[in-house]
């Protein structure tokens, strides 16, 4: 394999991951979009050396054609990759639509439950404790 | 075994259905569950005593041999025997305990599912099955003590139970499969053959005990037990005297012969145990409640029951087993007392009763035969049974027995002073009060009276009982067989002391008053379930600051903390072993190293950028690079779908991204952004020792070999690319095509869906389009503005691209091509069709989206599974030779049908995806555009 091409898969890798830590939906897509890229080349980079292409037809033996099999498989994710590059440009778009912004925002659900807004069982709603004398809905199932 | 499951089910489910209409008769019905099961014991128990087990043995999942095992041996039938002779009892008794009232089928149901449950537990064999059976106790189990939903006690009292049940099932289940991994048997029979020793099993055996202890409510687990006692008393009667609170002291008994020997075994049960008899017993002699009484004396039993199972000598095992049976018996008959007086007096209160023994001698003798089986008098049950085991303990001959036998008696002694305080106070006449009893009917005494019974038989028919206990003991240990219960074994060191508590009993129960008052200011300081409580409302409490320190609602940190925990987990992994693969090169070429200099350049600068549009050219800059570097490696294939689908995708970009503002909106934060460089240095770190590892380390023989050697001769196609995609992995590409429709119609949903979860824009948050100094960042590409050079060309190029898509579409099988690079190429042509904007896309596509992506999922899943039909298998490959005259021959394959259809999904969806987000927006806008001229 080549050394450099690791090197670049490592470098969109690195530069997608700051780009998805961004705030910005279309920094993220984008950010995606590196990754997605760097995958592509990590599956052709670890297939091996480079090669002819691997068209083999009658009375070929394939010898010196470069892996076909990742081939495949990047094709695959090149495709699928630009499904999710569509959808999720649609989602930006709809925030833009809904927010006027493409900024994710915090979700406020999920701080409100953190800062113990919901139920954190600490209402005053006593437990009680099953000591008859003290609780005469234990002690007495008073019956009609 | 089996069938009696399923009799309990379906009983269940139709009490619950008839309840309304029968009322409390329905336990008439749900009796028959449990008669079910006594007949079934009845019918096999000479087979059983003659020592040829029931074995039912059903596959479930073989691969992982998991099997439906049961074994009735004596011992599961004399629990069997338990479980169905009290189950048919207290099925009686609830038939007179309830008044009509609501709920009463769920209540019914539940019950007869845990008398099924507890049928299945007893006589399981498989580990795993103990422990479904054993979960499904603890649920039913809740739903009854909460059957008074409407009370808080209740409610907090099942929950109670079911929190500390349930965790100790989860350290059950632990427990089994690593008892599974020390000893290879996933069988309760199988552990015989197996030697259990070393630290797997010793930690096995702690959890299994955590678990029984939980179950069988041994302290410091033991504070469910009294307050499930606001269950109704055919519940505390039937579960939580008779049988789910023993599953514990089953499982003990059952592996205690196997286990004893592991270090912490006898320490723990024995510690455990002795010491839940001692706090049983302590803390029913101060209880006026009588129900709470008895659940407390309960506790303490089980302790006594814990400790003698848990040392497990034979003579123990079949002293526990005299033990496990005279109780079940003596307390569900209590049990059944205390409701008795519950119902006719409407208290349980020993301050508040009078007048019993005369309204209801039977109960009251029913009562005293009980207790004093309970508290060991001679000539009952109890005696014998606790004879037993004091022989064993004196005799069991293992280290600080000792100084346990002399706890057992004081224990003992306890259970004496409680038991005289249970009939004393329920009994005899409080002082100045007068109940108002309503003498109940004689079908509800009788359960609790038959009970006496086996308790007087077992008690006086010596040999008879030992005929009982002897085998059930002797299938857990065989040498448990020669031993006896003696109604009179002389004046031995174990009588001695028997009666040495009895009379420690008597003793306490005189000097009562001052134990009293002595107990009144201890007891308030400890209390389990107070305990309990306040560790559920501190669990909460941190649980509540753990979420807001983990979860911050914010998506930037959640990303970091998923990619982080990506990259550290491989890191470990890799980090000890990097190394570079053999066929390393610095680059392939010099040109290569120069288009990977660009492209990382392309992508920092990516990452710089503070506009859209350079953003996305830069992006699209990447996808060249990766495109050329396609070419050096030697993959035209991809090279060209690369190229393609940058160009689509670039489109798609500049077709959403026109309606937002044209530089990101805030600067980037400095602080945060150090954090940003960090996590994304680690990714790329790891990634880059991954990508060189992942090489080096192959171990597999790559299929390459396979793929380009059967190419040709079986799939008759030279592009080994293309042949893969559309033959030796053609159900991937079916896969990868549907996403891609999935893809599209989500993005036409997404667009469209304006008046759902989203709010429609208000015309005031529209103001944007207005507003001096932000337009829109592209002038609408559709609307107007024709331009007629690109209009000229395009008509001049539009129909040779068509072909040329054809043509790629036709060569792909053996030539760079095929159907998603003819597709994408095809999808292009429309793409500038749209850029021109000469007329809308859908005036000039003669088809409807939706019928060229129907057309092509059918064409694609049709050529799959026609090959199925034809009985070859999925996609399996056909060709044909067609002889055109003239022309000469021709030849095809079933892949090209296959290939069409990918062709046709791809076209589908790149038009589906310019019709949404071309043709909907700017329709919207310009709805949007127009009202508002209207109204301005």
């Amino acid at each position: 394999m080549s050394i450099v091409l690791a090197v670049l898969v490592a470098w969109l890798f690195a530069v997608g991951t700051y780009l998805v830590l961004q705030r910005a939906l279309t920094r993220i897509v984008l950010g995606l979009g590196l990754m997605s890229h760097g995958a592509i080349l990590l599956l052709v980079a670890v297939g091996g050396r480079a090669g002819r292409p691997p068209l083999v037809g009658k009375g070929d033996d394939g010898a010196g054609i470069a892996a076909p099999l990742p081939q495949a498989f990047a094709l695959t994710a090149i495709v699928i990759g630009f499904g999710m590059t569509a959808f999720l440009l649609a989602l930006a778009y709809k925030s833009w639509v809904g927010t006027s912004d493409d900024e994710v925002q915090d979700d406020v659900e999920d701080l409100l439950s953190g800062l113990g807004g919901s139920d954190d069982g600490s209402d005053d709603e006593p437990w009680v404790e099953f000591e008859a004398e003290d609780h005469p809905d234990v002690s007495k199932r008073a019956k009609p | 075994m089996i069938t009696l499951l399923v009799i309990h089910l379906v009983i269940g489910a139709v009490a619950a259905a008839v309840a309304r209409r029968l009322q409390s008769k329905v336990f008439w019905v749900t009796m028959l569950a449990p008669l079910a099961t006594l007949a079934w014991v009845a019918s096999v128990a000479s087979d059983v005593y003659d020592g040829s087990p029931v074995i039912a043995d059903h596959e479930w999942v073989a691969g992982l041999g998991l099997d439906l095992r049961f074994v009735v041996d004596e011992f599961a039938l004399l629990m069997l025997g338990i479980v169905s002779g009290v189950g048919v009892l207290v099925m009686i008794y609830a038939s007179q305990y309830f008044d009509d009232e609501d709920g009463l089928g769920r209540f019914a149901a539940l019950l007869t599912v845990f008398a099924g449950a507890m049928t299945g537990l007893v006589s399981a064999d498989s580990l795993l099955l103990i422990f479904v059976f054993w979960e499904l106790t603890s649920i039913t189990s809740y739903g009854l003590i909460g059957f008074k939903d409407r009370k808080s006690a209740a409610r907090n009292a099942a929950l109670q139970a079911l929190f500390i049940t349930g965790a100790g099932g989860l350290a059950l289940l632990a427990g089994l499969i690593m008892l599974r991994i020390s000893t290879g048997s996933d069988t309760l029979s199988g552990l015989a053959d197996t030697t259990v020793a070393g630290s797997v099993a010793s930690w096995a055996a702690v959890l299994i005990l955590v678990g029984c202890f939980t179950k069988s409510a041994q302290v410091p687990f033991h504070g469910w037990l009294p307050g499930a006692m606001s269950a109704p008393t055919p519940v505390s009667a039937y579960l939580h005297s008779a049988t789910m609170v023993k599953a514990g002291i089953f499982l003990v008994a059952r592996l205690s012969p196997h286990l004893n020997e592991l270090a912490p075994w006898r320490p723990m049960t024995l510690i455990f145990g002795l010491a839940t008899m001692v706090w049983g017993g302590y803390r029913a002699i101060r209880q006026t409640d009588l129900k709470l009484l008895l659940a407390y004396g309960t506790v303490s039993q089980l302790g006594m029951m814990m400790a003698v199972f848990g040392a497990g000598t034979p003579k123990l095992l079949f002293a526990g087993t005299a033990l496990l049976a005279a109780h079940a018996i003596f307390k569900a008959s209590l049990f059944m007392v205390v409701g008795i007086i519950d119902h006719s007096t409407h208290t349980r209160e020993i301050s508040e009763l009078s007048g019993l023994r005369k309204a209801m001698p039977v109960v009251m003798v029913a009562s005293v035969v009980g207790g004093a089986s309970m508290a060991g008098v001679i000539g009952l049950a109890g005696f014998l049974a606790k004879e037993a085991a004091l022989v064993g303990l004196i005799d069991a001959g293992l280290a600080g027995f000792g100084l346990a036998t002399a706890v057992f008696v004081a224990a003992s002694a306890l259970t004496g002073a409680y038991t005289l305080r249970f009939l004393w106070g329920a009994f005899t006449d409080a002082e100045g009060v007068e109940t108002p009893i309503h003498k109940p009917v004689a079908l509800f005494v009788f359960p609790a009276a038959v009970l006496m019974i086996p308790t007087i038989l077992y008690g006086i028919a010596d040999d008879w009982a030992t005929h009982i206990v002897g085998p059930a003991a002797a299938a857990l240990d065989e040498k448990a067989e020669v031993y006896h219960l003696a109604l009179w074994p002389g004046f031995n060191t174990a009588f001695i002391l028997s009666m040495l508590a009895v009379a420690g009993g008597i003793v306490l129960f005189a000097v009562k008053a001052p134990i009293e008052a002595a107990q009144a200011k201890l007891a308030r300081r400890v209390d389990a379930a107070d305990i309990f409580h306040g560790g559920l409302r501190r669990f909460l409490a941190g649980a509540a600051r753990f979420v807001a320190v983990v979860q911050p609602g914010s998506l930037p940190i959640y990303l970091a903390v998923i990619l982080l925990a990506v990259v550290t987990i491989p890191f470990f992994t890799i980090v000890g072993d990097v190394s570079l693969p053999v066929d390393r090169v610095l680059a392939e070429s010099p040109l290569q190293a120069v288009v990977v200099a660009l492209t990382m350049v392309a992508a920092a600068l990516l990452a710089l950028s503070e506009r859209r549009f350079a953003s996305v050219l830069l992006l699209g800059g990447v996808g060249l690079g990766s495109a050329s570097l396609f070419v050096i490696q030697g993959a035209p294939d991809l090279a060209l779908t690369q190229l393609l689908i940058e160009t689509v995708s670039i489109a798609i970009y500049v077709f959403v991204l026109r309606h937002l503002p044209s530089r990101f909106k805030a600067p980037v934060v400095s602080g945060a952004n150090v954090l940003r460089v960090l996590v994304a240095g680690a990714v790329g770190i790891v990634v880059f020792l991954l990508t060189v590892t992942v090489v080096a380390d192959r171990t597999a023989e790559p299929v390459d070999a396979q793929l380009t050697a059967l190419s040709y001769p079986e799939a008759d196609g030279a592009n080994i690319v293309n042949v893969t995609l559309v033959d030796f992995r053609g159900f991937d590409t079916v896969g990868e095509a549907l996403v891609l429709v999935v893809a599209a119609l989500g993005v036409v949903a997404l667009v469209r869906s304006n008046n759902g979860s989203v709010p429609r824009p208000t015309d005031g948050r529209r103001r944007w389009r207005n507003r001096p100094g932000s337009k829109p960042t592209l002038p609408p590409l559709v609307l107007g503005r024709p331009s007629v050079v690109l209009d000229t060309i395009l008509n001049a190029v539009f129909h040779i691209v068509m072909v040329f898509a054809i043509y790629l579409h036709f060569a792909g099988h053996n030539s760079p091509g095929g159907g998603f690079i003819a597709g994408l190429v095809a999808g292009s042509a429309l793409v500038l069709r749209v850029i021109t904007g000469r007329e809308s896309l859908r005036s000039r596509l003669p088809i409807p989206n939706a019928y060229i992506l129907g057309v092509g999922i059918v064409l694609v899943t049709g050529t799959a599974l026609t090959s199925l039909v034809l009985g070859n298998a999925l996609l399996e490959h056909h060709t044909w030779t067609l002889d055109i005259p003239v022309l000469g021959t021709a030849k095809t394959t079933s892949a090209l049908p296959f290939d069409t259809g990918i062709f046709m999904l791809v076209v589908g969806v790149i038009s589906t995806l310019i019709e949404a987000l071309v043709g909907e927006p700017d329709a919207e806008a310009n709805d949007v555009a127009d009202r508002n001229e209207v109204t301005v």
